[in-house]
């Protein structure tokens, strides 16, 4: 009369297609959703999901309805208290009844949009869709393959210094509550009782009963501790790891920022935001990339990611420097012959107008052959945008890179405005048809 | 709530000696095994249900959360719509809005039960009594179920339906079928045959049919769709008269608008009409479980409450497995009343289990009040065989006509509160009380009556001779107009399927039938 089957081990994820579908129909809402979440926060703090809200536009499913604010509607309803028959009860002011529907608006668009919380993943994906660091592989010397180790869970058995503490402790805690263990404060407390008894010098028969009661339930309960263990085997879980196997390819990005004196606020607020959302993407595709920052003045330094950030650094303006730092660094450290080596350079255009020359001549002579990709971003505020309209109106500085922009193909120069423009220019520089430009 | 420790039993026949099929909460096959015996026996040997076969089927939480969004079958074509409410419930589920449910059961044969891993063993024979015999004998034993569904060949539609589906998508594009399955979702309240008998799911039968449809497709043609407009010279009477015979010929007026599009639609490809009547024949399956909600949980509930007291009168389980039950058994018929920030409705299952053992209660132990309104089973000494009967050949909407009782109303303590939109207030029609009982009852049968639900919309006229234009008609009852916004939103997609312009009219069925009332909305292309 009956079978039982175990469909535990079906394969999972029924739904994943399923879900893909809505997550493509949705995809434009998505990606706005996903870019206003990215401007209207912080974005080093990306980590774990990101709950998006998307107007329900085109996700909407509509059926013939009828109007529940017209006509009559009986209904029978349980828990009268004191209502009689023919009790006429006022209608709370402006509908609020019917204020909890679904409704769809008139432009199709739902009056309560639709929540839910992508993966971190699905975010990220969405976020640099079509976006990849260009040419990448080309030099990719030496291709071999390395191991590396991936989370995958919790198993009963491991190493000890994979021992999962608090998912062990966890179940240490359930069990003992649930088989009551005694706590250390409960045998502490009986044995004051006990030496409290005994230490009076006459004891009534009561008392003495009292003591071997007491002595009675001491033993019970520290015959349950050694019975029910503080942890016990059963508890204990070992994060697990597994094995992947990597290419290992090698590349470098470098950062370079102006930080000087005739960079406002903003200008290093749209930069910083620039860099962040370019440490992200590279995060996110690469995870062998090593990145390097370089801020300058009329000095230039390689700092850490904190340091290039968020320090404040004043001072006068010579670009040169940041490119022979880069230029030192890449010697030193990066042989362009077994790395790939990507740029990207903001500034607000100033610079000492000698330097213009000379930066022109480090970037055709040494930088630009060895660089796979190099993308300059201009910053201005809002202010300057507006009373230099145009693209005659442009710096020295940018109009030394436009040259090089005509005899290189692997050079790339935008400019940005307004933190909305942080991301689309970001896609164009990384785009990923512009691979094929490129090579 | 009490046990059946309470009732009055032969005092030889149940000792407790047997020992308890299963103590603590794991479970395994074996004690499922053993449970499901010791079920059986008092389902079929005791009560005398007529089942399915079972098949069980172990899931993890995340399968059924799977399960949940394809509409709880366990095979289901593709759609968006599917990935959405996935992504709804799971989101409710992972933040704890709402827990999953203990079981699904699919009207099947054989009938699967998925019950999931991680309930405890008294859960696991909970869900066994609720589901494997509870649904399952109603489903079998049902009239509508019987009369529109085919539990036997469910499961090799789905089958079909998947793989037809996603065949089409290979051929025409993925895009290319949704169009076609959202426009089908939308019309899919209108989707169902409500007075003619189902057909049968044959999936032999299927090709078959698609040539048929093929030839009467090619002897309708030249009639229906031909482009010359020979009848130019013909008076209006004489097109009158055609109009009559080809309306007859299409079937018009015709509710089940889906069927009206797959049949007679000028622009849709013989795959598009396959789609829309597997949406169809999935929405027609589904139909007579909306019908029954209430009976069918109240039956579920009646049967597993029912043999949870016999395994423990008879000592299968254990003291604690009877707390467990109890205490989850409460929550689920607990009727939070109409002012409790709780209360969304009256609660199926409540009303179901309360009507069930109230029956019970007048079969076994009547007041004259009882034998005064049901003087055809009041004190009959069988509970069991009446309530059979009731499963068998009712609905929500009649057995409430027919069983509900002064005493469970008195019991809820219902009331009738009357919301005529037009007016200020509300009005307290009736309530439980002497003069309000029957009122009481008409009110909340019509509140489970799918008709008075379900809108009454139907194709009235196309436009044979002109610009093809489609009419729907609303029949307004209670005064209920259509919600514009989904008409603006619904209208597209009839007129996706029909290829020409659809308008919607309402009509005020009390000012006497024929007269036409404003038309509502309509859509040009």
């Amino acid at each position: 009369m009956m079978h039982i089957i175990d469909r535990r081990l079906n394969p999972k994820g029924k739904s994943l297609s399923n879900r893909q579908r809505f997550l493509n129909r949705a995809r434009t809402q998505i990606r706005k959703a996903v870019n206003d979440a990215i401007t209207n926060r912080k974005i080093s703090n990306t980590d774990g999901g990101e709950r998006i809200k998307i107007p329900s536009d085109g996700l909407y499913e509509p059926r013939f309805t009828g109007d529940a604010q017209k006509g009559i509607h009986d209904r029978v309803m349980p828990g009268n208290k004191d209502f009689m028959p023919g009790d006429k009860i006022n209608r709370p002011p402006s509908g609020g009844q019917g204020q909890g529907g679904h409704d769809a608006s008139e432009d199709g668009e739902g009056e309560d949009g639709f929540q839910f919380t992508l993966t971190r993943d699905e975010f990220l994906d969405i976020f640099f869709e079509n976006m990849a660091l260009p040419d990448f592989i080309k030099k990719s010397i030496k291709e071999e393959v390395t191991h590396e180790y991936s989370r995958a869970g919790y198993k009963r058995q491991g190493s000890p210094s994979n021992l999962n503490l608090k998912l062990t402790m966890r179940n240490s805690l359930a069990r003992r509550l649930c088989l009551r263990r005694p706590r250390t404060e409960e045998i502490m407390e009986l044995e004051e009782k006990i030496t409290a008894l005994r230490n009076k010098k006459t004891h009534t028969i009561k008392e003495q009963n009292k003591i071997i009661a007491l002595l009675e339930e001491l033993e019970v309960k520290k015959r349950r501790r050694k019975i029910v263990p503080y942890i016990d085997p059963l508890d204990v879980r070992y994060t697990s790891f597994t094995e992947i196997e990597k290419p290992n390819t090698h590349a470098v990005m470098f950062c370079l920022m102006d930080v000087s004196g005739s960079m406002g606020e903003t200008h290093k607020e749209l930069a910083k935001r620039f860099f962040m959302l370019l440490h992200l993407f590279l995060v996110r595709q690469y995870t062998k990339v090593d990145v390097i920052f370089i801020r300058h003045t009329h000095l230039a330094s390689e700092v850490d990611e904190e340091t290039f950030f968020h320090s404040r650094e004043t001072g006068g303006t010579i670009v040169s420097t940041a490119l022979e730092e880069m230029q030192k660094i890449i010697k030193d450290r990066y042989p362009p012959e077994d790395w790939n080596i990507y740029a990207a350079q903001a500034s607000d255009g100033d610079n000492l107008n000698s330097d213009n020359a000379h930066c022109q001549q480090l970037l055709t002579q040494d930088i630009l052959p060895m660089c796979q990709y190099f993308a300059y971003v201009e910053v201005w505020d809002s202010h300057e945008a507006e009373m230099f309209p145009g693209e005659g109106n442009a710096t020295r500085l940018w109009q030394a890179y436009e040259e090089l922009k005509l005899s290189h193909q692997n050079f790339a120069l935008k400019k940005v405005t307004r933190p909305e423009d942080i991301f689309p220019v970001l896609h164009d520089l990384f785009a990923k048809n512009k691979k094929s430009e490129v090579a | 709530m009490t046990t059946s420790k309470t009732r009055k039993k032969p005092p030889s026949s149940h000792k407790k000696t047997t020992p308890p099929i299963f103590e603590g909460a794991e479970w395994n096959y074996e004690k499922v095994d053993n449970c499901f015996q010791a079920i059986q026996k008092i389902a079929i040997d005791e009560m005398g249900l007529n089942v399915y076969p079972t098949q069980i089927e172990i899931i993890t939480s995340e399968q059924m959360l799977d399960a949940y969004s394809s509409v709880g079958m366990p095979l289901m074509y593709n759609h968006w719509s599917f990935g959405k409410s996935f992504l709804r419930d799971e989101s409710n589920y992972r933040k704890g809005f709402s827990g999953l449910a203990y079981e699904i059961v699919i009207n099947s044969n054989p009938c699967i039960c998925y019950i999931m891993e991680e309930n405890s063993m008294t859960m696991q024979t909970l869900v066994m009594a609720h589901a494997a015999f509870g649904h399952n004998h109603f489903f079998k034993n049902n009239h509508l179920f019987k009369q529109w569904t085919d539990a036997n060949a469910i499961l090799d539609y789905l089958q079909f339906a998947k793989n037809y589906i996603a065949k089409c998508e290979e051929r025409y594009g993925q895009k290319e079928v949704e169009r076609i399955l959202d426009s089908a979702h939308a019309l899919r309240d209108q989707g169902v045959d409500k007075f003619t008998r189902r057909q049968k799911l044959d999936v032999a039968a299927i090709r078959q049919r698609e040539l048929e449809r093929h030839e009467y497709e090619q002897s309708q043609y030249s009639e229906l769709w031909r482009t010359l407009p020979e009848t130019a010279s013909k008076d209006d009477e004489e097109i009158n008269l055609i109009e009559k015979s080809l309306a007859q010929k299409l079937g018009v007026p015709e509710s089940n608008l889906l069927y009206f599009l797959e049949k007679h639609s000028p622009v849709l490809e013989n795959w598009q009409r396959e789609i829309l009547r597997i949406v169809r024949s999935m929405a027609q399956y589904f139909y007579p479980q909306r019908q029954t909600k209430m009976m069918n949980e109240g039956c579920a509930c009646f049967v597993h409450y029912h043999i949870m007291n016999r395994l423990f009168d008879t000592g299968q389980i254990t003291e604690g497995a009877m707390l467990e039950f109890i205490d989850f058994h409460s929550r689920v018929i607990a009727q939070p009343d109409f002012d409790s920030q709780y209360y969304t409705g009256i609660n199926p299952y409540a009303l179901g289990f309360a009507m069930m053992k109230d029956i019970e209660r007048i079969c076994e132990n009547p007041t004259e009040e009882d034998r005064e309104w049901f003087p055809d089973f009041a004190g009959n000494g069988q509970a069991i065989k009446t309530l059979k009967e009731a499963w068998e050949n009712f609905r929500d909407e009649s057995f409430i006509l027919q069983y509900l009782s002064p005493h469970l109303m008195r019991e809820f303590r219902l009331f009738n509160l009357n919301d005529d939109k037009s007016r200020p207030f509300y009005l307290v029609n009736a309530i439980h009380n002497k003069q309000g009982y029957i009122a009481i009852r008409s009110a909340l049968a019509a509140q489970y009556s799918v008709a008075s639900l379900d809108l009454d919309i139907q194709v009235t006229n196309v436009d044979l001779h002109g610009n093809r234009a489609m009419t729907l008609t609303h029949n307004i009852t209670n005064g209920v107009t259509l919600d514009e916004k989904q008409i603006n939103l619904v209208i597209p997609h009839v007129q996706r399927l029909w290829g020409y312009d659809v308008s919607v009219k309402s009509i005020e069925a009390k000012t006497g039938g024929t007269t036409i009332g404003d038309v509502l909305k309509t859509h040009f292309t």
